[in-house]
């Protein structure tokens, strides 16, 4: 398969300059892709797709009847990012998360950034995943957000935005790791010309920051995985998680409060909790403390965590700074808190509770993307060049009767990536999803999920919505130039 | 008393990877019904018809069988013992729910283990999307050495702990009940003639018997002649036949032992004492004993006994949550 008739028709291309020749860090992965026999590839995408599904790495999906089993689409062509290109990201993302936990812990306690007016309060107050339950907590080293999945995309100037913040329980990170492990079965030639940063280090680096948070005085602390159950979309994720890191999965049913300590139900009695990565929404975590008709959650458990008796990542109370109408003063937190101007800006927002702000996105439907401030996975969202007239009168009569709820961008020419499509190669839009470690120290998982709009077209990458994947490769600093000389992996 | 383990076991996962394992045994006992009852009927004599039913009572589910308003014709009977997704002891119905229980606790089982269950699992979706295997014995063929397949993974990938101990007492008492039940087909088949008892075609179907299990070989080994009270003997009391009841039990009580760190002879929970009494019970009972009181009868209390220890399992050490995914019964 050969790039030659390949098109960028006009957008930022991962891999092509607009005059149709390979950017210098993807030249020796072209020349690669290109020297292999005909056939090679589909054949490679083939064997890919059959060991997914062998080894079950599949995802569900809501409201599908049919068994809804599906694996991940994959995309067996890597996207490739230079080191310069990364280390900006990284500075950027620390820096965000920074800022993000520093507001987060001001609005728990003091509201120090209501107070100058950085930020109307209404704004905060009003959020749906404001949680007045968690008022006066004090998480170790006041830190909100252990693990974050900053959604960054590209415009058509090939500068990177930050889309989403993600704060809540972001999923994807275990197809980062699988993702590599297939590309390195079936395609490991490619990896032995280039200086990829290997993320396998991930599952020990998770563990490590957990095992940082549990209570004073627990020799050995026991870290276990919350999921809400094998009918989650992401509960591969949770079980692969629990595995690499060698600690147990529980759900809800498996945990006890007693005596205001965590304890989960084993063969031989109670075993003490200490520290507990949650994948399970705030809303259903405690059923005393937030939704009384959940199921999933385990009675008491805030109260605990409150007491300091056991640890929760990420925090309760986090999502606040997850909201979109939130997202669009995280600048502002930036500079208030750091000091410093962002590293990586906003996608340009429009908050549809100012009045200004609405009549323009009302008049500007077909040409904006309108989203629900807490909603995520790509639901409840309106792509205007993409909508029909009647959905546009639908969204225009949902943001007049809350317009609290919504917020507008423009519609971002999102950066492509040559795709498998049948038998060549297309362009498809493309984001990528970096994952964040923050316990006392920041750390930035070197890679991440690059997802991509496998439609024609599309600009939806969410996997509910029919996106697919990309290994993504972060190059070691000095190896932004390909050379043709093997070189093996660090 | 020993130290608490290092790595305690979550109630759930001791349940769910105890069905996981009855699952997977059962799959592959129905495969072994469907198996031996279409070699027999291979042997039949010319102008007698086939009999399906005999398979369909030994599961105990005749009921829902009939429910389905068909006849037992071969087609409809290994449609049901095969393929039915509404039947929960179906083949699929096993595999499917071995799966889940299997995904519930991936994180406990070996990944090797996982990917044996899930091809399992491709391999009966894609035949039952296909309808009726074209060549049914080779069918159950493959579903018998991806069972074999599963317990090698097992037994050579995950550590030998308290989880996988919990793995062997399912897998063990499902196997000790199907091998009772196989044996009761006897029971419910029906000769041509009353007139054919003792005579060369009662042989085959006692050899077929002994073929389901694997076990023609063994057997000869041991008694030589086919007999149908040595047959007996050798399914239900042979303390070396990996298929034998007895056998099963012994194994069954060893994993039990095993996970309550109780000396043998000793017990420390309901359980422990239900199967020790069962085990000591086929330790010293004498098949002659067992024919003279009527086999199908002998074996009806040796399911109920074996239904209760299931349950005095489930008190003991699953019953402080709801229930896992689970098919049926």
């Amino acid at each position: 398969m050969r790039f030659s008739s390949y098109q960028t028709d006009g957008f930022y291309d991962e891999m092509f300059e607009a005059d149709g020749h390979p950017r210098p860090h993807v030249r020796l992965l072209v020349e690669i892709i290109e020297s292999l026999s005909d056939g090679a590839l589909l054949r490679y995408k083939h064997a890919a797709e059959r060991l997914l599904l062998q080894m079950g790495i599949t995802f569900n999906v809501y409201g599908d009847s049919a068994g809804a089993e599906r694996i991940f689409p994959f995309d067996l062509v890597p996207r490739i990012i230079p080191a310069a290109e990364w280390s900006v990201i990284e500075a950027g993302l620390q820096q965000r998360i920074h800022a993000l936990n520093a507001f987060i812990d001001d609005i728990y306690h003091e509201q120090k950034i209501l107070k100058d007016g950085i930020i109307p309060s209404e704004v905060i107050l009003s959020a749906v995943s404001y949680r007045k339950q968690c008022q006066g907590l004090n998480p170790p080293w006041r830190v909100w957000c252990h693990i974050t999945g900053t959604d960054l995309v590209r415009d058509r100037d090939g500068r990177y935005y930050v889309l989403e913040d993600n704060l809540r329980v972001p999923s994807g990170v275990s197809y980062v790791l699988e993702n590599r492990e297939v590309l390195k079965r079936i395609f490991p030639g490619v990896f032995e010309g280039l200086s990829v940063r290997p993320v396998n280090e991930y599952p020990s680096r998770l563990l490590e920051m957990l095992e940082s948070l549990a209570p004073d005085g627990a020799a050995e602390p026991r870290v276990v995985v919350l999921t809400p159950g094998i009918y989650n979309s992401a509960y591969f994720e949770h079980s692969f998680l629990a595995q690499q890191m060698g600690v147990q999965l529980v759900e809800g049913r498996d945990l006890v409060v007693s005596g205001g300590e965590v304890f989960m139900r084993t063969t031989k009695g109670l075993e003490r909790v200490d520290v507990i990565y949650r994948r399970v929404d705030d809303d259903f975590l405690d059923p005393e403390a937030f939704r009384a008709d959940s199921l999933l959650g385990v009675p008491g458990l805030l109260a605990a965590y409150r007491a300091g008796r056991v640890a929760l990542a990420n925090a309760p109370g986090n999502g606040v700074a997850d909201d979109k109408v939130v997202y669009a003063y995280v600048p502002e937190m930036i500079k208030y808190y750091e000091g410093r101007d962002p590293i990586l800006p906003n996608v340009p927002t429009y908050l549809c509770w100012r009045d200004q702000d609405r009549a323009y996105v009302l008049d500007h439907l077909a040409e904006l993307v309108v989203k629900t401030a807490n909603e995520s996975g790509g639901y409840g969202m309106l792509v205007g060049p993409h909508s029909t007239a009647s959905e546009r009168t639908e969204f225009a009569g949902r943001i007049r009767a809350n317009p609290r709820n919504y917020i507008a961008q423009p519609t971002l020419a999102l950066s492509r990536a040559p795709t498998v499509v049948d038998d060549h190669f297309e362009g498809r839009h493309v984001d990528l999803r970096p994952y964040v470690l923050c316990g006392k120290e920041i750390y930035v998982l070197p890679g991440g999920l690059t997802r991509v709009a496998m439609r024609k077209g599309s600009l939806v990458v969410n996997s509910s919505q029919g996106g697919g994947s990309k290994d993504t490769w972060v190059l070691a600093p000095g190896q932004t130039q390909s050379q043709s000389q093997s070189q093996s992996q660090s | 008393m020993n130290a608490a383990p290092k790595r305690p076991l979550l109630s759930r996962v001791a349940d769910a990877v105890y069905w996981m394992a009855r699952y997977i045994e059962r799959a592959e006992n129905v495969a072994r019904f469907i198996d031996v009852n279409h070699n027999l009927m291979l042997d039949l004599p010319r102008g007698s018809s086939d009999q399906w039913q005999p398979i369909v009572d030994i599961t105990g589910d005749r009921a829902i069988f009939q429910e389905r308003g068909g006849a037992a014709t071969q087609e409809n009977v290994v449609r049901f013992l095969a393929f039915e997704p509404e039947y929960p002891n179906s083949i699929y119905s096993c595999i499917v729910a071995a799966r889940e229980n299997a995904r519930s606790v991936r994180e406990t089982i070996s990944s090797e283990m996982w990917e044996q269950i899930n091809s399992m699992y491709l391999l009966v979706t894609a035949q039952t999307r296909k309808g009726l295997p074209e060549v049914l014995p080779e069918f159950c063929r493959q579903i018998r050495m991806a069972c074999h397949l599963f317990h090698g993974i097992a037994q050579d990938t995950m550590s030998h702990n308290e989880a996988w101990y919990f793995l062997q007492l399912g897998r063990r008492l499902e196997r000790a009940d199907k091998t009772s039940r196989m044996l009761d087909v006897k029971y419910f088949i029906l000769l041509p003639s009353v007139t054919d008892v003792g005579t060369p075609y009662d042989e085959v179907q006692w050899t077929a018997l002994l073929k389901s299990v694997t076990g023609f070989e063994m057997y000869r080994k041991k008694f030589g002649r086919i007999s149908p009270d040595k047959i007996a003997e050798f399914l239900l009391l042979d303390g070396e036949f990996p298929r034998a009841v007895r056998y099963s039990l012994v194994l069954a009580d060893e994993a039990l032992h095993a996970i309550t760190g109780t000396s043998r002879g000793y017990f420390s929970c309901q359980s422990e004492q239900r199967l020790g009494l069962l085990r000591s019970e086929l330790d010293y009972a004498q098949v002659e004993a067992i024919l003279g009181g009527g086999l199908h009868e002998f074996l009806d209390s040796l399911q109920t006994k074996m239904n209760a220890i299931d349950e005095c399992i489930r008190e003991d050490f699953f019953a402080q949550h709801a229930a896992p995914a689970r098919a049926g019964a």
